[in-house]
């Protein structure tokens, strides 16, 4: 679990990014904003995972899958 | 499908921005300055009284518009939030300097792009050194750097950045005696104060819902291969290249001038000091790769209730003061009885965008290299 709570653009997506170097099947990130939320699922999906959000008091629990 | 009407969206919003852009010059407000996040900034921290440069005061109501219509827009979507503590004191310096930049340059990227759209090639220059500065700004994220995590915080904290607004806007309509006014120069040129806050609101609530950002346009392509940003400024830029040309064929010369400057022309509030231009965007790019956004973000983010944006739009006005209270600002090309002067940026000016440099690259390697907690 990645926790990107609290933080801004673009650090959570530098975060997806560096997590994602080692190619695993799926990643499940934390983030508190929706501008975080659109833009790491942009980056998710432009790497080929589907993502799928839920969210739950402000907080949206990404989980990306190959 | 998603990512493509959000493409769509900020596109579409980058266009309505260009056009409301050129109008606003067409209603008053100097040449290439329909929008100008640092000059309107300088312009109402002079209103204010906190410098005493006679050509540039004007509580300027667009600035108002932008944070009162990005809170409108943030809390009818649910987005509206409080939240700060990510390290606030080093963005008030981040937007000081920012401001010393934006202001050796004269303009912010929001203007820099609408220079570009008037024909101003000094621009061009300005955006060689923006590109340098967010290069810079991504080394540093590239390695880890990060200001902190944002924390929650009471609703009141976040309420204050609009809260103010709704004061000065009280304060520019029903007590102007409160307030300085520019007579001649850039302060005194502007449009209508309600033209001027509908197109803030406007902006304001486009830029909010779209996640408009100079910065971040070019900072995601280098980053991230990532164009969503940038396609927002390149249509942006395209609409108020075409609302000029339209509004030159229209009205006559003045709203799109092609060169550096002539033989007995200027550009408008522009200057040819081709280094000072350089790096002063390139303070810009620098320093608010730094900060995560433009100072239109910062702006926007401050009416969403988050209170480090707040702080750093505060020290983008203490930053303007300053500039004018010791001379750092560089000064427009000029013409005084047929004879064309080029402007530039003073000692004072250039030296206070080295030592921007400076701290820039510290705050930069303390945050990235620095022991972590």
């Amino acid at each position: 679990m990645l926790d990107a709570r609290g933080l801004s653009c673009p650090e959570p997506v530098v975060m997806i990014r560096k997590a994602m170097a080692s190619k695993e099947n799926e990643y499940v990130m934390v983030v508190d904003n929706v501008t975080s939320k659109e833009n790491v699922t942009r980056y998710a999906e432009h790497q080929g995972y589907t993502v799928s959000v839920s969210e739950a008091s402000g907080e949206y629990t990404l989980t990306m899958k190959k | 499908m998603k990512t493509k009407n959000e493409k769509l969206g900020i596109m579409i919003a980058g266009a309505v921005i260009g056009i409301i852009a050129v109008l606003l010059v067409l209603f008053g407000n100097p040449k290439n300055m329909g929008y100008c996040i640092a000059c309107f900034l300088r312009d109402t921290a002079g209103g204010l009284k906190l410098h005493s440069a006679a050509v540039v005061q004007y509580v300027r109501p667009e600035i108002i518009g932008l944070v009162l219509g990005s809170f409108i827009m943030a809390t009818l979507k649910k987005e509206w939030a409080p939240k700060g503590g990510s390290a606030p004191f080093t963005r008030f310096i981040l937007g000081f300097f920012v401001m010393i930049g934006c202001l050796a340059f004269l303009g912010c990227p929001f203007r820099m792009t609408l220079r570009l759209a008037g024909g101003d090639l000094n621009a061009l220059v300005g955006l060689a050194g923006f590109v340098v500065g967010i290069l810079c700004g991504v080394f540093f994220l590239n390695k880890g750097y990060s200001l902190k995590r944002t924390y929650k915080q009471p609703k009141l904290e976040g309420a204050v950045a609009p809260a103010i607004q709704v004061v000065l806007l009280v304060v520019l309509v029903a007590l102007p005696t409160l307030l300085v006014f520019s007579e001649k120069g850039p302060g005194s040129m502007h449009a209508p104060i309600i033209i001027s806050l509908i197109a803030g609101l406007v902006v304001g609530a486009l830029a909010q819902r779209s996640r408009m950002c100079m910065v971040g346009g070019i900072r995601d392509v280098i980053l991230f291969k990532e164009t969503k940003l940038l396609s927002g400024f390149v249509v942006l830029f395209v609409a108020a290249l075409i609302g000029n040309l339209v509004l030159n064929a229209v009205k006559g010369g003045g709203f799109f001038k092609l060169g550096f400057i002539g033989a007995d022309w200027v550009q408008p509030v522009a200057h040819t000091a081709h280094i000072w231009n350089f790096l002063g965007m390139m303070l810009v790019g620098y320093g608010c790769t730094l900060l995560g956004g433009c100072p239109l973000r910062q702006l926007i983010l401050a009416g969403e209730g988050n209170t480090d944006s707040a702080i750093t739009v505060t020290g983008l006005v203490v930053g303007a003061a300053f500039c004018h209270n010791f001379g750092l600002a560089g000064s427009a090309a000029s013409i005084t009885d047929g004879v064309v002067a080029t402007g530039g940026v003073g000692v004072n000016g250039q030296v206070m965008v080295i030592v921007g440099l400076i701290v820039c690259t510290i705050i930069g390697c303390v945050n990235t290299f620095g022991k972590k907690d």
